[in-house]
């Protein structure tokens, strides 16, 4: 390519980029009038993918890196997993500027706008949900923060043969590029094997006599490495083995050398050992001497040895840096004294707020934050990765499968998903009952697999991924998936439901967590007894989290659990009866709305509000917690969500949102329902925390028993799956 | 007589480039903006080789190799994918389309030439 090539190429490139950005200025006003517009989303990741080539393609290297991450970012729009606010657009309307200046002077990229660049991507890194940000510790924005990554996988080292068919030039691949890429995927340790190159005049130019032995270690899984060669491997050599899977297996040397044992017994003296050592040949050397091996295969055996000595060296060295020990019981006390201090910490605001003294007043900011951060981080530490969990259940899977004669293979995801260690603990249980669930009833033995033209082999897919402030875990088999009209007679058999009421799926695929409910036939050693799945949803509902069925007959069910994040801390929403201050989940919080007197006489006290169109049923809390007094005229209802209903609570006052640390009651209060725990709020006094969902059952039941001695005929257990009928 | 090469992306700034690029080599270079726009002109026109990106509006890089690959006249013809595309699995999503090779952008002139080359003989 020539001078005027290049101004032409700059001058197209230019246009072009004029043209994009224009493009992506108008597409980002849609997106703030309509913010879940999809195909506007795509059309923005798709201009910013194309700017990114084109300016690559140009050696706009600076401009290229930059799109690359909005583009990243923009996936995450794409994907769902961030919300494309005000903050993002004028974020990215900022950059878009900042690339149209790049673009017109690229000659004067100095450090102001190095610097201008860093900024911008700054932002972007903030508005990332931290679960998606890597290795970055809550709270904190410190320069290292990094964007996300392709998804990690176990670290493995293998190691690949390359025998390249001899025409690989022909078919336009050139193999050096592929070895380029795998080192681009880790560690990489590359032997040439020029054995077969022939003499100068012999030699076709055309042809490669190269092969290659390569030792990687990589974590970005086996089918990553596989993929590079997917355009070649019809006609090459290639083999793949796996020669570490991760674990640290560093017991490597226990057992000493010969000669280290004869020092240690003062059979032979150092000096002895070392005049001996130097003067034996190496085995590589003695093996190619005596041509048992050729020098290429030696030498790669020796990289191969070499790479593995430095990986395990270093992870050994990271162990000891960046791992420690801590007995969970100390972790567990400084959660609760941090606790307390964020308590404290809020009364200390209260009170600095009363005196009223800037200096002071500047301070407690000061403390504030930093108790914030410390909450954060302490919190952090509490979470470890699932995995241990999932490890667990592979022996429990491949003992389940030959005790009931089926084949299972249980595929696990998400495996470093992070979660708090009390909620991991406490799932184990739970966990075990839906896959023997899934194993027992779900998966079909390998004949009935066959004929009914699935794989043999039935896979158990356990996943785990975050979800905004929760943990989504799914169990999903590949059976015979649940049986609509068998839940349906056991239940109008039980008296859950009636016989002629039509639930949805998924109301009444939940009935199966009623106590004592069991569609099987046969009761095995494994489930069938029903019990195990009320135990399931009653520990799942103790992690303050839900669970959800997606079934589909003979193709699979996938049972999805959500659970918080953490226990120790929530987001809490302060409400006031009375003198008594109440807690709600802030989570489960949709809406306040006034309830003013006439309203309710005017509902003939059937305690039903109408929230926009459609009757919301609420209770009174001064009722349920027989609190004296008079409410004011004016009262709040704080509608909640649970599943799909929405359930209103009366308060006198709506105080607002609260950082709430949870502090358990103690024995004696273990059983009052519909209370979670309770807090210390700013000036000492102390607020439940509601159990909303638990309330509601309680409310559901005083209800229902009141109607139990009116006309028994109309209580159905519709309503204890339907649970919008609190008071109704 | 000079052997005819399309160029698809919707980038003008890459298909100028891969123009420029190739020229030199004695090629005529056929530009098009998209999936569709190439289809069209391969009807029109005899080519000998594809160089197509993957990320297009429209019809994508790979639904054209695999529309390309329908068409009897060019079932043996060379394929390559030129793309910035690194999510896991699109590769193989290529090959099983019919593509016979995967450059990753930005490519360096030589790395393109090289490759042209060696399939154009």
């Amino acid at each position: 390519m020539n001078k005027e090539d290049y101004e032409i190429l700059r001058q197209t490139f230019r246009q072009e980029a004029a043209e994009l950005l224009s493009e992506l200025e108008t597409s980002l006003l849609d997106l703030e009038r309509a913010p879940r517009d999809t195909e506007v989303i795509s059309s923005i990741f798709r201009t910013f993918h194309t700017l990114k080539g084109s300016s690559a393609i140009c050696g706009l290297d600076e401009v290229s890196r930059l799109t690359h991450h909005i583009e990243t970012v923009y996936d995450l729009v794409r994907s769902g997993k961030i919300l494309a606010d005000k903050k993002l657009i004028d974020l990215t309307l900022a950059a878009i500027d900042f690339i149209k200046e790049m673009i017109d002077s690229p000659q004067s990229f100095s450090h102001v706008e190095i610097d201008r660049r860093e900024r911008i991507l700054d932002s972007f890194r903030k508005l990332l949900p931290e679960s998606l940000v890597e290795g970055q510790p809550m709270g904190q924005t410190g320069g290292d923060v990094r964007f996300p990554q392709p998804v990690k996988e176990k670290q493995i080292t293998c190691r690949i043969h390359f025998r390249p068919s001899p025409n690989i030039f022909l078919y336009g691949t050139d193999p050096v590029l592929l070895l380029n890429e795998l080192r681009g995927l880790g560690e990489c340790t590359v032997v040439a094997q020029t054995e077969g190159v022939p003499d100068l005049y012999t030699l076709n130019q055309d042809f490669c006599y190269t092969s290659w032995d390569v030792i990687l270690t990589t974590d970005r899984g086996i089918n990553t490495v596989k993929d590079v060669f997917v355009f070649v491997e019809d006609e090459s050599e290639l083999q793949f083995d796996i020669i570490d899977n991760g674990t640290n297996s560093l017991e490597e040397k226990d057992c000493k050398k010969l000669g280290e044992i004869l020092l240690e017994k003062r059979d032979l003296s150092y000096e002895d050992l070392e005049r001996v050592l130097k003067n034996r040949k190496p085995i590589g050397t003695i093996l190619v001497e005596e041509g048992l091996v050729g020098p290429g295969k030696v030498q790669s055996a020796l990289a191969e040895q070499e790479h593995f000595h430095q990986v395990r060296e270093r992870r050994l060295k990271e162990d000891a840096i960046s791992n420690m020990r801590v007995s969970s019981e100390k972790l567990d006390k400084l959660v609760n004294l941090v606790g307390e201090l964020v308590t404290v910490q809020a009364r200390l605001s209260q009170a600095a707020l009363c005196w009223n003294d800037p200096g002071l007043i500047s301070i407690v900011e000061e403390v504030e934050r930093l108790t914030d951060d410390l909450r954060d981080n302490t919190m952090n530490i509490r979470l470890v990765p699932i995995r241990t969990l999932f490890n667990r259940f592979k022996r429990l899977v491949r003992d389940l499968s030959k005790e009931l004669g089926k084949e299972v293979e249980l595929v696990t995801e998400g495996a470093e998903t992070e979660m708090d260690k009390t909620i991991i603990e406490k799932l184990n249980d739970p966990l075990v009952h839906l896959i023997r669930n899934s194993i027992d009833h779900g998966i079909e033995i390998p004949q009935t697999r066959q004929i009914g033209g699935k794989p043999r082999k039935g896979t158990l897919h356990l996943s785990a991924e975050h979800s905004g402030p929760y943990v989504l875990i799914k169990v999903r088999d590949d059976g015979v998936g649940f049986d609509r009209e068998m839940i349906h007679v056991k239940a109008v058999e039980k008296g859950l439901i009636q016989a002629d009421s039509k639930l949805s799926d998924k109301e009444l695929f939940l009935l199966v967590f009623v106590p004592g409910f069991s569609t099987a036939r046969n009761v095995t050693n494994v489930s069938g007894r029903g019990v195990g799945l009320d135990v399931v949803k009653k520990s799942i509902g103790d992690l303050r989290g839900s669970i959800e069925i997606h079934s589909q007959r003979d193709v699979g069910t996938t049972v999805v659990l959500k659970l918080p994040l953490t226990l120790a801390i929530i987001d809490g929403f302060l409400t006031k009866i009375g003198d008594e201050h109440f807690v709600f989940p802030l989570s489960l919080v949709e809406e306040c709305i006034e309830l003013a007197r006439e309203d309710s006489t005017r509902a003939h006290h059937l305690n039903i509000i109408n929230v926009r169109g459609s009757a919301v049923p609420y209770a009174r809390l001064r009722d349920t917690f027989m609190i004296f007094g008079d409410p004011p005229s004016i009262e709040q209802i704080v509608i909640t969500r649970i599943g799909r209903n929405r359930v209103g609570f009366v308060v006198d006052q709506v105080i607002g949102g609260h950082q709430t640390v949870i502090k358990n009651l103690g024995r004696f209060y273990q059983n009052v329902k519909g209370v979670s725990g309770a807090t210390i709020l700013g000036d000492g006094t102390v607020a439940i925390i509601l159990d909303v969902p638990k309330l509601v059952d309680v409310e559901d039941e005083e209800d229902t028993d009141h109607r139990r001695g009116g006309t028994a005929d109309e209580h159905s257990g519709a309503e204890h799956c339907n649970r919008g009928s609190v008071g109704g | 007589m000079k052997k005819t090469i399309i160029t698809v992306d919707d980038s003008a700034s890459v298909r100028l480039m891969v123009k420029f690029t190739l020229c030199e080599l004695g090629f005529e270079i056929i530009e098009a903006n998209n999936g569709i726009d190439a289809l069209q002109k391969l009807e029109k026109k005899q080519a000998h080789m594809l160089i197509t990106d993957v990320n297009m509006p429209g019809v994508d890089g790979i639904s054209l190799v695999r529309k390309v690959r329908e068409n009897p006249l060019y079932r043996f013809i060379p394929i390559i994918i030129l793309t910035t595309e690194s999510r896991e699995g699109k590769k193989r999503e290529g090959k099983q389309a019919g593509a016979t090779g995967w450059i990753v952008k930005p490519f360096k002139p030589e790395q393109l030439i090289a490759v042209v080359k060696k399939v154009m003989g």
